[in-house]
């Protein structure tokens, strides 16, 4: 009997990296998005500090949305090909 | 077309049938998780998840070769007859597990019966017996283990990095991280699983001499069968999508998410590498996996060794109806008649004693949230009908579980984690790492954790 462990491992590590990233990441996004606009109404938009770092963590929240929008569509072509 | 007899028509039409059937077993997959967290109207759900299928039996052009991945000899010359009868028993097991509300893999199934038709029919050398553990056995084992430790870490991951946001604020972006995930899930199950049937359908061709041998499908058999299990998955195996969402665990929008992403990762992976895995095997892993990593999850691991009996005996259980069908189809036209009467029967009883406890878009999510388990006839005869010892890989591991919660309520958090932890000690070595790693931090959780019970206001 030949088991290929080789490519279950694989599988393995490729899911879970896979995964855990993608979560991690989309999590981030959520955070950064959602957290914006705490913010954004705690300090009632009135110093530049407090805008300056909301403006970043929508920047940085829209990079993870793209990141995993990117995994999507990589998996999409997973799919096809 | 013209050369197409009436057997190979009969064979086409089973083969349509078991794509359905297949559609509905299969909506859980993508769907279940989906639905029980709110993310989408149950409707909603599956209209995309049809939607998608159909579209992902179009998407590729890459069609399996052999239907039945080298289990059996092709070459050989495999018979209509035996194609029958293995739809046959491929069919009646799905529906038989989607009564009992057991998600179990209908490509098993779909391996079972036409391993039981060979073995009836050709005889043992037909069938290559090492393959059978190579692609059967072993993912079985590891795509819920690889799946579930995935969704556990991706899980607390998740959960830790929003430890501080408000959950109303959270709740839009993991509804569309969770719907994307199923998405992706849907489309992977139209291009894998309609593809079998594509494939069926084609042999079936050939062995008839409608179509040269090698040749691709017909756009007609690519439509039919998208169109087939389309139909089915929106049709919705509401039985399987309750106990996969409500059963085995008590899912949120973050495991949701977690389980679902990890899923549709582990298919993707399993199948871009070559080492595939059931898709509903990773899916059912993937959503224990993420009852764990929540603090204060709980998994009804009852639910689970009922699922994972389910798992061991799709083999047999298809295999030994097939047979059965074989032998009867062999006798010539009569016989087939006589298989395919016997179907619409027994398909028509199933579907009058689902209807004793009708399980539908508008209750899918109404379960008891300490009790789920629905105990119809089948489900009391495949437990008291427990597989051989042989056979019986995963039940085998698990019965001190089973034992264990029945004893201690899985819903009551301290004894839980204590019979976990021996439980831990007792299993065999793998078992134990994935359940010991989980199991002392859940045991300080859940004593931890005052309020198990789902709050109402969690449901957007």
């Amino acid at each position: 009997m030949n088991i290929d462990w080789a490519a279950l491992g694989q599988v393995f590590g490729v899911s879970l990296l896979a995964t855990v990233a993608l979560v991690g990441i989309f999590t981030l996004g959520i955070l950064g998005t959602s957290g914006a606009d705490r913010t954004g109404t705690a300090e009632g938009g009135t110093t530049h500090a407090g805008g300056g770092s909301t403006t970043l963590a929508r920047t940085g929240a829209y990079l993870c949305f793209a990141v995993s929008a990117a995994a999507v569509a990589f998996g999409i072509y997973v799919i096809a090909v | 077309m013209e050369h197409i007899t009436l057997l190979i028509g009969i064979v086409i039409v089973t083969a349509l049938v078991f794509d359905f059937t297949n559609g509905f077993h299969d909506t859980a997959n993508a769907m279940a998780t989906t639905i029980s967290t709110g993310a989408m109207k149950p409707k909603a759900a599956v209209a995309m998840s049809a939607v998608l299928n159909l579209v992902g039996a179009f998407l590729s052009v890459e069609v399996a070769k052999t239907i039945s991945s080298g289990i059996i000899d092709e070459g050989a010359g495999i018979k209509p007859e035996v194609i029958f009868a293995g739809l046959v028993g491929a069919i009646i097991w799905n529906l038989l597990t989607w009564l009992a509300g057991l998600p179990s893999s209908s490509s098993h199934a779909l391996l079972g019966g036409l391993i039981g038709a060979t073995l009836a029919s050709v005889g043992m050398g037909a069938v290559n017996g090492d393959v059978v553990i190579m692609k059967v056995l072993i993912p079985a084992l590891a795509a819920p283990l690889v799946a579930g430790i995935a969704a556990t870490l991706a899980t607390r991951l998740t959960y830790r990095l929003a430890r501080n946001a408000d959950e109303k604020q959270t709740a839009k972006g993991y509804r569309a991280g969770q719907i994307t995930s199923a998405a992706l899930v849907s489309l992977a199950h139209g291009t894998n699983d309609a593809q079998k049937t594509m494939g069926v359908i084609t042999l079936a061709l050939i062995s008839g001499g409608a179509l040269g041998a090698n040749a691709d499908p017909p756009l007609w058999v690519i439509t039919s069968a998208g169109v087939a299990i389309a139909l089915g998955t929106y049709l919705g195996g509401w039985r399987i999508i309750r106990t996969m969402g409500k059963g085995l665990t008590d899912i949120r929008p973050p495991q949701g998410f977690a389980a679902q992403t990890s899923a549709a990762a582990t298919i993707l992976a399993s199948s871009h590498i070559g080492f595939s895995l059931s898709t509903t095997h990773v899916c059912s892993g993937a959503v224990m996996g993420s009852g764990l990593g929540r603090k204060g999850g709980v998994v009804r691991w009852s639910t689970a060794t009922r699922m994972f009996t389910g798992w061991a005996m799709t083999l047999p259980a298809a295999g030994g109806i097939a047979a059965i069908s074989a032998v009867i189809a062999d006798q010539g036209d009569w016989g087939v008649t006589v298989v395919a009467v016997l179907l619409v029967v027994i398909s028509g009883g199933i579907y009058l004693a689902s209807r004793r406890e009708v399980v539908d878009h508008t209750n899918v999510n109404d379960v008891d949230p300490i009790a789920p388990e629905e105990s119809g006839v089948v489900a009391a005869a495949m437990q008291s009908v427990a597989p051989p010892p042989a056979q019986a890989t995963i039940p085998a591991q698990l019965s001190p579980e089973q034992a264990d919660s029945r004893t201690a309520p899985p819903a009551d958090g301290e004894p839980y984690a204590e019979s976990r932890t021996q439980t831990a000690d007792a299993a065999d070595p793998k078992d134990a790492e994935a359940l010991g790693a989980a199991g002392p931090q859940s045991a300080e959780r859940s004593v931890a954790e005052e309020k198990p019970q789902r709050p109402a206001g969690l449901l957007p």
